[in-house]
């Protein structure tokens, strides 16, 4: 494991290596090289299960973050490729030819977070949602409460309580209210 | 006799069957809601669930003939009941039954089925098409060791009719074709868990596989009709086992026992025995209960 | 062959641009309303939506006169057929009703599996947008009289996803409720004690909000058709 995160390292030149466990690393990766770095891993390191793909938007700094995480079912190490997209032209290389499964992800991507991924198949149709025409849901800019407010007829009336005050309010009413014990505190 | 007094007989023996089937129906879920360790349906739910198909407001037709469709079955099921002695030795219900009644019967059994697949065809839902494709593929095999084992009886008495059949069984149990001619007995009770369509051959019907199969589009009376000929239709097979094999019925107290009996021994194989897929069904039929009917052919013959 | 593929490329054509001019066109290409050869070499329109459907609209439908209208609603009320179909989390809690512990056959209650043949809808909790369109379907086939029961928070102000962008709060702007079951799940005692009240209902004669539909039918589906973008059917389903 260590040599061969050495290895690609070296050979991409990557920043920001970090051993989660012994079996799990996370590498950040310029975007240009990201599917090259999959591949490399793939065809020469026995990296041949593709575990899940998925995406982070740091609105803070204008980026969405894509996060390929792979597996090599004979070291038992997992490798995740960080790359990071700008946010106002979010276009990726599509990596459908290299196991079946990313067509599947990057629709879902592109209907949550409107990233395009140019010549994955079926990459336009509808995943979750039918006949969105909002900006793209997960996004952070987009106000979900806002929204269902505007569109979903909400009842007047409704409200919502804290439930830890309301269950002392309701079912212990007599008894003192304790100082919090921090318990992650030993 | 006046025909009027017969017609009027056989009105009120259709009557008495019709509601003898629902009871049985009702009977039929009450059994297998006590094996599942339930309390089950009140015993006249089933005519509460017609008065309930009649009282519909809405009633949407597909065309000529998705009305004709439950029409077919009734009188598939009138038929069926038309041409069988209820009753032997009685004038009033031995209904219309004459020689060579028993083809007759025969093909209304399949008359209603043909029906419903007009009807159904027409009400334009896949599921229908797909009950009705495997509703007739079993039908076919169900009728092959069926029609050979009533042929071999009809070799045995030398007739085609069910009043002479049922003559020649009369005067106690050993007489009884079941005990006179045990293959050809063998090969219709088999063919007769499939006639009654329940569990094991009940896949036409699926409701958890195809949703309610043939009837899918049916609806209000339409699916009223259809309830009430299915009742019908269940006495009328019980009893014309009866009468092939079990020496018919001479009061009604007597049909009703042995067409209760009949009709249970298919319930109870259903409640023990989860459901076949159609090839799996097709290709049972086509095993032992093929090589019965042919194997009675064979020695009634030589 | 050939001449298939072009068709199918004009027809693709055609529908990007309506996509250009309109904003988005849901409506599917081979469904869209256009002009066709017939077999015998004339041209005529056609709308296939409304062709393979009935575009009518539904009517009141009067209940009959006294004895026979209750007699007709005491069968139907002992006599409920539900239609099989779970919309959310709530669906988990209709299978036991049907098991030994609870049996809801004992009190005339049965699942259908086609909307054909049932009289009931349970909406069983939470109900995206996406569902909604099913539901909607599936509700304007069941033959009235049709009741609705709905299940959970969820389906009265939104419950725990009040704010969520793809399901929807009150269910009875898009649908006619009858009963209201409350609870964040309910459990299948309170789904038996909502039988029963609607049960009570059909008994003395109001649960006819199959008419009320009838009635209010262009504001449902005013309200159906604002949260519904992809509007690709006919605007009754018969």
């Amino acid at each position: 494991m260590k040599a061969i995160v050495q290895e690609i390292t070296e050979k991409y030149s990557l920043q920001n290596v970090v051993f989660q466990r012994d079996n799990i690393a996370f590498v950040d990766v310029e975007k240009k090289f990201a599917i090259d770095l999959v591949t490399f891993l793939k065809d020469y390191h026995q990296f041949s299960h593709f575990v899940m793909m998925s995406c982070v938007d740091w609105i803070e700094d204008g980026q969405f973050q894509l996060l390929y995480l792979i597996h090599n079912p004979t070291l038992k190490v997992d490798i995740g490729i960080k790359t990071y997209l700008n946010r106002t032209e979010p276009t990726m290389q599509s990596a459908h030819h290299l196991w079946k499964q990313i067509w599947t992800y990057q629709r879902e991507i592109k209907e949550a977070f409107g990233i395009d991924f140019p010549g994955s198949p079926n990459v336009d149709e509808n995943f979750v949602l039918e006949g969105w025409t909002e900006i793209p849901h997960m996004r952070r800019d987009f106000d979900t409460a806002a929204y269902s407010e505007k569109t979903y007829f909400p009842r007047e009336g409704r409200f919502t309580h804290d439930p830890a005050t309301y269950m002392r309010e309701k079912l212990y009413p007599n008894q003192p209210v304790t100082a919090k014990k921090n318990t992650n505190e030993q | 006799m006046s025909i009027y007094l017969k017609l009027g007989a056989t009105l009120l023996g259709f009557l008495i069957v019709l509601n003898w089937g629902m009871l049985m129906s009702a009977i039929f879920r009450k059994i297998v809601a006590r094996l599942a360790g339930r309390h089950g349906i009140p015993f006249y739910q089933p005519w509460i669930d017609l008065l309930k198909n009649i009282g519909i407001r809405t009633t949407l037709s597909h065309g000529v003939m998705f009305y004709l469709g439950p029409i077919f079955r009734f009188t598939g099921a009138l038929g069926m009941f038309l041409f069988m002695p209820a009753l032997f030795g009685s004038d009033l219900w031995a209904n219309f039954s004459f020689q060579g009644d028993i083809v007759l019967i025969l093909y209304f059994q399949l008359f209603g089925m043909l029906g419903m697949a007009l009807g159904a065809g027409e009400g334009g839902h896949p599921h229908s098409t797909i009950g009705i494709t495997r509703g007739l593929a079993q039908h076919a095999a169900i009728e092959l060791p069926l029609t050979l084992g009533i042929i071999a009886l009809a070799i045995q008495y030398q007739t085609l009719s069910l009043n002479e059949i049922i003559a020649a069984q009369q005067g106690g149990m050993a007489n009884w074709s079941i005990f006179t001619n045990p293959v050809a007995g063998a090969a219709i009770l088999l063919a007769a868990l499939g006639a009654m369509g329940h569990s094991p051959f009940n896949l036409v019907k699926a409701p958890n596989e195809i949703p309610i199969g043939p009837p899918t589009e049916y609806h209000s009376t339409y699916l009223g009709v259809l309830m009430s000929s299915g009742a019908v239709l269940h006495v009328m097979e019980a009893a014309l086992f009866m009468n092939l094999l079990f020496g018919g019925a001479t009061s009604w107290p007597e049909f009703i026992l042995k067409t209760f009996l009949i009709y249970f021994y298919s319930v109870f194989v259903g409640a023990v025995f989860p459901r076949f897929r159609i090839e799996q069904s097709v290709v049972w039929f086509f095993k032992i209960p093929l090589a019965l009917g042919i194997l009675a052919i064979l020695l009634i013959s030589f | 062959m050939e001449t298939m593929n072009d068709k199918i490329n004009e027809m693709l054509q055609r529908s990007a641009q309506n996509a250009s001019q309109n904003e988005k066109s849901f409506i599917r290409p081979e469904d869209e309303e256009r002009e066709v050869i017939a077999p015998d070499g004339s041209t005529i329109k056609i709308n296939p939506i409304y062709d393979y459907f009935s575009g009518k609209k539904p009517q009141e439908e009067k209940p009959l006169n006294g004895v026979v209208e209750k007699f007709l609603n005491w069968a139907r009320a002992e006599s409920i057929w539900v239609l099989g179909f779970g919309t959310g989390c709530g669906s988990i809690e209709i299978p036991p009703l049907m098991t030994p512990r609870f049996d809801a056959y004992r009190f005339g209650v049965q699942m259908r599996a086609t909307p054909r043949q049932s009289n009931a809808f349970i909406i069983s909790g939470y109900l995206s947008v996406k569902t909604l369109k099913r539901v909607i379907r599936s509700y304007e086939q069941m033959p009235s009289p049709k009741y609705v029961l709905a299940l959970g928070s969820c389906t009265i102000n939104g419950g725990m996803y009040y704010d969520s962008y793809s399901t929807i709060n009150r269910l009875d702007k898009y649908i006619p409720v009858d009963v209201y079951i409350a609870g964040c799940m309910p459990r299948p005692e309170a789904l038996l004690s909502g039988f029963m009240k609607l049960k009570e209902l059909i008994k003395e004669g109001k649960a006819e909000k199959a008419n009320e539909y009838a009635r209010n039918f262009d504001e449902y589906k005013a309200n159906q058709k604002k949260i519904i973008k992809d509007w690709n059917m006919p605007d009754y389903n018969w």
